[in-house]
C-alpha cells in the first residue's frame, strides 16, 4: 500500500504533453516519488511557466523555494511549486543560478510571486529582474546576509539586546559561551571521510616501527666497541656505520621508556 | 453643468469655503505591531485618505525564528517540535504535513489505526483552529460574548489534546510512522459525549448570536470581495479559496490518511466576501464534528505506529526485555533515521488552507533543505489589494477572516 501522503492522480502522458509545450526551454525532467520536476532554462522561464499557466492548465503558483547546493558552479536552486485545480495535479519547474545572475520574475503572471521571490531573495541572495519591490522580507530592518545559505552560520554574526544604559536596543557580535557543537553521525566503517577526534593514531603517518630485533649475527652487531686486535682493523670500513644506526635505534626505543 | 464652468472659472470659492483654502493630504499610519486585533506581531503600514485605505504595505517577519535553518542542523524526530510552534494555533495540522513527507520519502506504511488517530485528531484541531479564529474575528468587529462561549469550546479541545498527548498545545503527537501512543478508550467515548453534547449547544449558541446579526453583517457583508480569478492568482487555500466560490479541498482533491473514507461536505461562498469566509470555517466546524464521528464509528483495533524498527522506536515496555529494541532506541534518539535521497513537496489541508512542506534530502539524518509553504503567506500578501477602497475599521474584519498566525507566517 505505501506512503499515506496526499495520493494524486499521476495524468497519463502528461510528461510528454508539457515537454512537448515548453520544447528547447526544458532541460531535464525527472520523475520521482510520484513527483515531476521539470528543470528548464533560466531565461526561457516567464515564458515556460506562461505556457504552462495558459495551455498546461496549472493555474496556480503554490510557492517559491529555494535551495542552496554549494558544490555546485551554479549554486542555488529555485523550485516553482504549481497546481492545478481543475486537473487535480501538482508539478515543480526548477531553474538554477548563482550569487550574481538574475532570475526574471514571475510577479506579472502571478503576483503572489512578488513575497515569495522577496523571501528568496532576502534567505538566499537571489536576485529577481523585473520585481520592482526586492526589500527584505522576513529579516530584520537593516539585517546583511542571507541566512539560508550554507555558510551562513546556525548563529548568525549578530546578537541583539536591550541595554539599560542607553535606553534602547543594541546590536553586538555574537558571543557564544560554549562552541556550537554539531554532531555527525558518519561512521569509519561506512565511508566517513575523515579522523574522528581521538582516533587521530588511526590514520595519521605511520608510526616509526618497533625497532628491528638485535641480531648478532656478525661481530661487529655486538657493539663490543673498538677492535682489540690490529688485525680486525682492515675490515672496519663498514663496520662503525652499523653500530651508529643500532645506537640511534636504541635511543629511539628507549625514549617511550623515559616517559614512563 | 453651471458649476463645472464655475469651478473651471475659480469662483465656487464663496459656495464652497474649502475650495483652494485647505490641502487634504493622505497620511499614513501604523496599524501594529501592537495593536490587539493585529492578531500577532503584524504591522500594517496604510496610507490613508481620510478613513479610506489607498495602500496597504504589511511588514512581517517580526516572528521570524529561523525555523528552516535550525531545522536543517536536527535530525527528522528533532524538527517535528518545530511545526507545532509555527501556527500554534493549530500544531497537528502543521504535524500533518511534515510526517506525510518523511513517510513519502521512505515510502512507509502507517497501520489504519494511526492513520484514523491522526484524522481523527487533524479534526479536532481544525475545530479547535476555527473556535479561536471565528471567536476574534467577531471580537475583533465588535461582539464579546460569542467570544467566551467559542473559548469554552477551545478549552475542552485542549483538554483533550493533554489526555491524548500529554500537552495542551505543542503535542508532538504524530509521529513519522504512526502516532506517539495509543489513546484511551474513556478519551474517546468522552469526546464522542462532547461531539454530541456540549460542541453543538456552545457552538450553535454563539452562532447564532452572530450570524444573522444586523451589526455583524454590516461588518463584514461586501467587504473585500475576492473573485475567482484573483483567488487563484493570488495563491489562496483553505476556506480563503472556497470563499471565493471555488471547491477545493485538499482532503477531497488529493486524499490522504483516512479522509477518502469519510464522508464530508465542502462548503464554498457564493458572495465571495468576508461573511462568506466566516461562514465556511462555520460549516466546517460541523463537517469535522461530523468525521470525527465517522472515524469514532470505524477505528479499528491495532497498531498505532509502524513496526519498522528503523524508524518508529521502541515502547520503553519492549525494551526491558529486548537488546534489539533498546539498540534501536539509543540508535534512533541519536542517531536517527536516515531517508533516502530525494525530494517531495507534500501539502495538506490545514485548518488555515493549503500548509506545504517541501522536503530536500541528501540521504543523511538531516534534512537538507525543509521550505515550509505558509498558508498566511500568500493571504497577507493579498491584503494590498483586499483592502484598497475600504474604510480603516474593515482592517480588522478582513484579518479575522484571513485567519493569520504570525509563528506560521513568519516561520
Amino acid at each position: 500500500m505505501g506512503h499515506s501522503a496526499p495520493r494524486i492522480a499521476t495524468i497519463d502522458g502528461i510528461v510528454e504533453e508539457i515537454g512537448t509545450l515548453l520544447g528547447s526551454m526544458l532541460i531535464e525532467t525527472v520523475d520521482h516519488a510520484d513527483e515531476l520536476t521539470f528543470i528548464v532554462a533560466r531565461d526561457g522561464l516567464p515564458q515556460a511557466l506562461t505556457l504552462l499557466r495558459d495551455h498546461a492548465e496549472y493555474q496556480q503558483l503554490m510557492e517559491i523555494a529555494g535551495i542552496d547546493y554549494p558544490d555546485r558552479p551554479e549554486r542555488f536552486e529555485v523550485a516553482y511549486h504549481l497546481l492545478s485545480v481543475t486537473r487535480n495535479h501538482r508539478i515543480r519547474v526548477k531553474v538554477s543560478t548563482d550569487e550574481d545572475t538574475p532570475v526574471p520574475t514571475v510577479t506579472h503572471l502571478w503576483p503572489v510571486a512578488g513575497w515569495l521571490e522577496r523571501e528568496v531573495f532576502d534567505m538566499y541572495g537571489v536576485v529577481f529582474d523585473g520585481n520592482t519591490d526586492l526589500r527584505r522580507i522576513l529579516t530584520d530592518y537593516g539585517f546583511k546576509g542571507h541566512p539560508q545559505r550554507k555558510d551562513f552560520p546556525l548563529t548568525g554574526y549578530v546578537e541583539l539586546r536591550y541595554s539599560e544604559e542607553d535606553k534602547r536596543v543594541v546590536y553586538e557580535p555574537v558571543k557564544l559561551a560554549q562552541d556550537f557543537r554539531s554532531f555527525d553521525f558518519m561512521s569509519p566503517w561506512e565511508g566517513a571521510q575523515y579522523v574522528l577526534p581521538g582516533d587521530e593514531k588511526a590514520v595519521a603517518p605511520a608510526a616509526p616501527a618497533a625497532p628491528t630485533p638485535k641480531t648478532t649475527e656478525k661481530k661487529a652487531d655486538t657493539g663490543a666497541g673498538e677492535a682489540a686486535n690490529k688485525a680486525a682493523e682492515t675490515k672496519s670500513g663498514d663496520a662503525p656505520a652499523k653500530p651508529a644506526a643500532a645506537t640511534d635505534e636504541g635511543k629511539g626505543a628507549a625514549k617511550p621508556e623515559d616517559k614512563a | 453643468m453651471a458649476d463645472y464652468l464655475d469651478e473651471l472659472e475659480h469662483r465656487t470659492d464663496a459656495a464652497d469655503p474649502s475650495y483652494g483654502d485647505t490641502e487634504i493630504q493622505n497620511y499614513t499610519i501604523n496599524f501594529g505591531p501592537q495593536h490587539p486585533a493585529a492578531h500577532g506581531v503584524l504591522r500594517l503600514v496604510m496610507e490613508l485618505d481620510g478613513e479610506i485605505v489607498e495602500r496597504c504595505d504589511p511588514h512581517v517577519g517580526l516572528l521570524h525564528r529561523g525555523t528552516e535553518k535550525l531545522i536543517e542542523y536536527k535530525t527528522y524526530m528533532q524538527a517535528l517540535p518545530y511545526f507545532d510552534r509555527l501556527d500554534y494555533c493549530s500544531p497537528l495540522g502543521m504535524e500533518h504535513s511534515y510526517v506525510l513527507a518523511i513517510e513519502k520519502l521512505l515510502n512507509l506504511e502507517v497501520p489504519l489505526r494511526a492513520q484514523y488517530l491522526r484524522v481523527f485528531f487533524a479534526e479536532l484541531t481544525r475545530i479547535c483552529n476555527h473556535m479561536l479564529n471565528l471567536g476574534s474575528h467577531v471580537m475583533d468587529v465588535g461582539a464579546m460574548t460569542p467570544n467566551l462561549w467559542l473559548f469554552e469550546i477551545r478549552e475542552d479541545c485542549l483538554n483533550f489534546f493533554e489526555r491524548a498527548s500529554g500537552a495542551r498545545m505543542h503535542s508532538a503527537y504524530f509521529r513519522p510512522g504512526g502516532v506517539h501512543q495509543d489513546v484511551p478508550l474513556k478519551l474517546l467515548t468522552d469526546i464522542a459525549d462532547w461531539l454530541d453534547g456540549r460542541l453543538p449547544r456552545l457552538f450553535e449558541d454563539a452562532i447564532s448570536l452572530v450570524a444573522d446579526n444586523r451589526i455583524f453583517k454590516q461588518r463584514n457583508v461586501d467587504i473585500a470581495v475576492v473573485s475567482k480569478e484573483d483567488a487563484l492568482k493570488w495563491g489562496f487555500s483553505g476556506p480563503m479559496i472556497r470563499g471565493s466560490g471555488i471547491p477545493w479541498d485538499i482532503r477531497k482533491s488529493q486524499p490522504y490518511d483516512v479522509y477518502d473514507r469519510m464522508e464530508f461536505d465542502v462548503p464554498v461562498g457564493t458572495q465571495f466576501d468576508c461573511y462568506d469566509r466566516f461562514m465556511v470555517r462555520v460549516e466546517e466546524v460541523r463537517q469535522s464534528a461530523r468525521i470525527m464521528k465517522q472515524c469514532l464509528n470505524e477505528m479499528p483495533d491495532g497498531p498505532i505506529a509502524s513496526f519498522d524498527r528503523k524508524v518508529v522506536p521502541p515502547k520503553r515496555g519492549e525494551m526491558k526485555r529486548s537488546m534489539e529494541a533498546l539498540i534501536h532506541h539509543f540508535k534512533l534518539y541519536t542517531e536517527g533515521f536516515h531517508v533516502p535521497a530525494g525530494e517531495v513537496y507534500v501539502a495538506t489541508e490545514s485548518p488555515k488552507g493549503e500548509f506545504g512542506v517541501y522536503l530536500v534530502s541528501d540521504g543523511s539524518n538531516k534534512p537538507y533543505r525543509c521550505k515550509i509553504r505558509p498558508t498566511a503567506f500568500s493571504h497577507l500578501q493579498a491584503m494590498d489589494f483586499m483592502m484598497k477602497g475600504h474604510m480603516l475599521a474593515d482592517t480588522t474584519a478582513v484579518l479575522g477572516a484571513m485567519d493569520i498566525v504570525f509563528g506560521e507566517c513568519d516561520r
